[in-house]
């Protein structure tokens, strides 16, 4: 678990969802809760006997859905999102209005939960280290910035930033499984990740196959999340559902479904490769799925959105939809991560805009 | 106006980036012409309109200064061309809102047409009297040669609404600078009608941005702003000089002083708006022994 946010020496807190700012009925057609139906007849059918009933653990909820048909049973049995509802709710989200104290809590929040990446072919062991340095202390000039959660990098630059970070709270996070298209063998996308994991990689972004998930080969898709799942052993395991290619809401709702049931810590919006990258209303429909699904079992999942996320403006609407749709429990680095590259930057500008009132320029921090 | 037809009344609106924002704030201001009449309501441009400005400067800028200095000469000429086209409309603005006759309004509209043509052909002459070859004693070729500040603030002459603006804004961006203007606050409308013409002029969006609204409210965040580089006080409300310049030292912009008393803008310049908005570099070639 990594140290809460917003410790820094600026007085008492003030939090995002302070009464005035949550206030608002859920729109009951988007948010309410998903009623399992799929999954209760399941569980009620094999009479595993459990107290709650409705709350099979983990690793029951993927005995259960071992079976193809109850899988697609399952998956179809979510209620479908409306589209038209979430759109409304996340746009109707982002209008609010976050003012000043709470924008700095906000700011030094979503840094906390930033994974700075990069993910270029160009990329080198020399810049890996210069981004680990800028993990660990991004603003130079100001200590009570706080780290950032993780440094996302490809497997093979995994060693040069364990060094990099040696003695620092920020993780290694790797992409594994052939990332980005994730076209390989099972093979070959397993020793991607146990190479990752063995480098020292703490945290493993995986990316689903999206072929077999929209062909409809739900098994086939759970069975590599859960052969990741153990490949990457005590690894954080992100899985990359890559929504800009799934084409709905309703198939965003499944995959998160799925990519939990299959044992994913987090789930991520996207690779970043692909455009539409993270949209706020995907956003919105995995968090409802997190939300849900830890309601279900008991296990907590976290939601990781990445790829166009270049403002503070844009983070911050990201944050007031964590709060108002997952809740409080959420606004923390172990529940909630924001994938980006040029944010942090941007962060850091509205940071000393906050603090010093003057506009910051642009060749104020460090590229990278 | 034909009988029993509507006016269509024109919004007076911020140019940023290339486009015609209204400002953020929703605001606006009353411009009253020379005479005390109503004269049109004009866009009050907020600290958050002048922060997207900078921005939109900030990201032209490279390219700008990268064109060759023959295209923006081109180019500031084309602008002339449209400011030509609409002596017009230019005319009426100028007379409208500083009370001259048609007249005078017209033969403003003129010289800030050639005062627009002037700068043109000052863009590839200026590295020739900015810059050169320097004797060293030593086996090196020597030389160097003008490059733009970067973003430069104005604030535009507060009586002259239309030679003064040209006459500062010109010189800013014929070497490749982008300029982020505050408007002459009582007198604004010529600097809207301008911006029109320079969205029609292959300017490049960003190159030039103007705002209308309060100079005393603008200025300050203008000159504190840490993505600028220089800052024009040609239009400077006397009161606030002092606390704009200690403001523009934050990042050690190049400040360019307000002149005592008032220049008169229609008198032919000099070079020395242009030269005041460029940096030096030196470089030293070796040459074989």
């Amino acid at each position: 678990m990594l140290a809460h946010p917003g410790t820094g020496p600026g007085g008492p807190r003030v939090r995002l969802g302070h009464p005035r700012l949550s206030a608002e009925p859920r729109l009951a057609a988007v948010t309410s809760s998903v009623k399992l139906a799929g999954l209760a007849e399941l569980a009620e059918r094999t009479e595993e006997g459990h107290a709650g009933g409705l709350c099979p653990a983990p690793a029951d909820l993927f005995e259960l859905t071992r079976p193809e048909a109850s899988l697609r049973r399952l998956l179809h049995g979510l209620p479908g999102v409306d589209q038209v509802g979430a759109e409304g709710r996340a746009a109707s989200l982002a209008t609010r209005s976050i003012k000043a104290a709470s924008k700095l809590w906000a700011i030094d929040t979503a840094i906390s939960m930033l994974d700075l990446t990069t993910l270029e072919g160009a990329d080198t062991p020399a810049k890996v280290t210069s981004l680990c340095g800028k993990a660990r202390r991004p603003d130079p000039s100001d200590p009570s910035v706080p780290a950032v959660a993780a440094v996302c990098i490809y497997p093979d630059l995994v060693p040069a930033a364990k060094v990099a970070l040696a003695g620092s709270p920020v993780k290694t996070a790797a992409v594994a499984t052939a990332f980005p298209s994730g076209r390989a063998s099972l093979a070959v996308k397993l020793a991607d990740v146990a190479d990752a994991v063995s480098a020292g990689a703490e945290e493993v972004d995986m990316v689903i196959d999206r072929g077999a998930f929209l062909s409809g080969h739900y098994a086939k898709v759970l069975d590599e999340v859960q052969a990741v799942r153990e490949a990457s052993r005590q690894a954080c395991l992100k899985v990359i559902l890559e929504t800009g290619e799934l084409s709905t809401y309703d198939n965003v709702r499944r995959a998160s479904w799925l990519a939990m049931i299959g044992g994913a810590d987090f789930i991520k919006t996207s690779t970043g490769k692909v455009s539409p990258a993270s949209t706020l209303p995907v956003a919105l429909v995995m968090l409802e799925a997190a939300r849900d699904f830890t309601e279900a079992t008991g296990r907590a999942v976290g939601v990781k959105v990445a790829g166009g996320i270049r403002t503070t403006k844009d983070a911050i609407k990201y944050l007031v939809v964590v709060n108002e749709v997952a809740g409080e429990e959420w606004l923390d680095p172990s529940r909630f991560r924001i994938g980006a590259s040029g944010l942090l930057n941007d962060l850091l500008m509205q940071r000393s805009k906050q603090r010093t009132g003057v506009y910051a320029g642009s060749e104020d921090w460090s590229i990278e | 106006m034909a009988e029993g037809r509507l006016g269509v009344r024109k919004t007076y609106k911020l140019y940023i980036g290339g486009a015609f924002p209204r400002s953020e704030s929703g605001r606006s201001y009353e411009v009253k012409g020379a005479g005390g009449e109503f004269l049109a309501n004009v866009a009050l441009g907020s600290r958050k309109d002048l922060r997207d400005a900078v921005v939109a400067a900030r990201k032209a800028q490279p390219a700008w200064a990268k064109a060759t200095a023959y295209l923006r000469g081109q180019v500031l000429y084309r602008a002339a061309e449209m400011m030509e086209g609409r002596r017009g409309q230019l005319a009426l603005a100028v007379a409208a809102a500083e009370g001259v006759g048609s007249g005078d309004a017209a033969s403003g509209v003129d010289t800030a047409v050639d005062r627009m043509v002037w700068y043109a052909g000052w863009s590839d002459k200026l590295a020739q009297v900015a810059g050169g070859t320097n004797p060293v004693a030593g086996p090196y070729f020597n030389f160097s040669i003008p490059e733009p500040t970067g973003v430069v603030g104005i604030l535009a002459p507060e009586s002259s609404s239309l030679v003064g603006l040209v006459s500062v804004l010109a010189p800013v961006i014929v070497s490749g600078n982008a300029a982020v203007v505050v408007a002459s606050e009582a007198r604004p409308t010529p600097a809207v009608e301008l911006a029109e013409v320079l969205a029609t002029s292959d300017l490049p969006g960003g190159v030039v941005n103007i705002l209308t609204g309060r100079t005393a409210e603008l200025a300050p965040v203008l000159a504190a702003h840490r993505d600028v580089e220089a800052l024009d006080l040609a239009g400077a409300p006397e009161a606030l000089e002092v606390d704009l310049e200690v403001a523009a030292a934050g990042n050690v912009k190049r400040v360019l002083r307000r002149r005592k008393p008032e220049p008169d803008w229609a008198a032919q310049p000099g070079p020395e708006r242009m030269l005041h908005f460029l940096e030096t570099k030196t470089v030293w070639h070796p040459m074989g022994l």
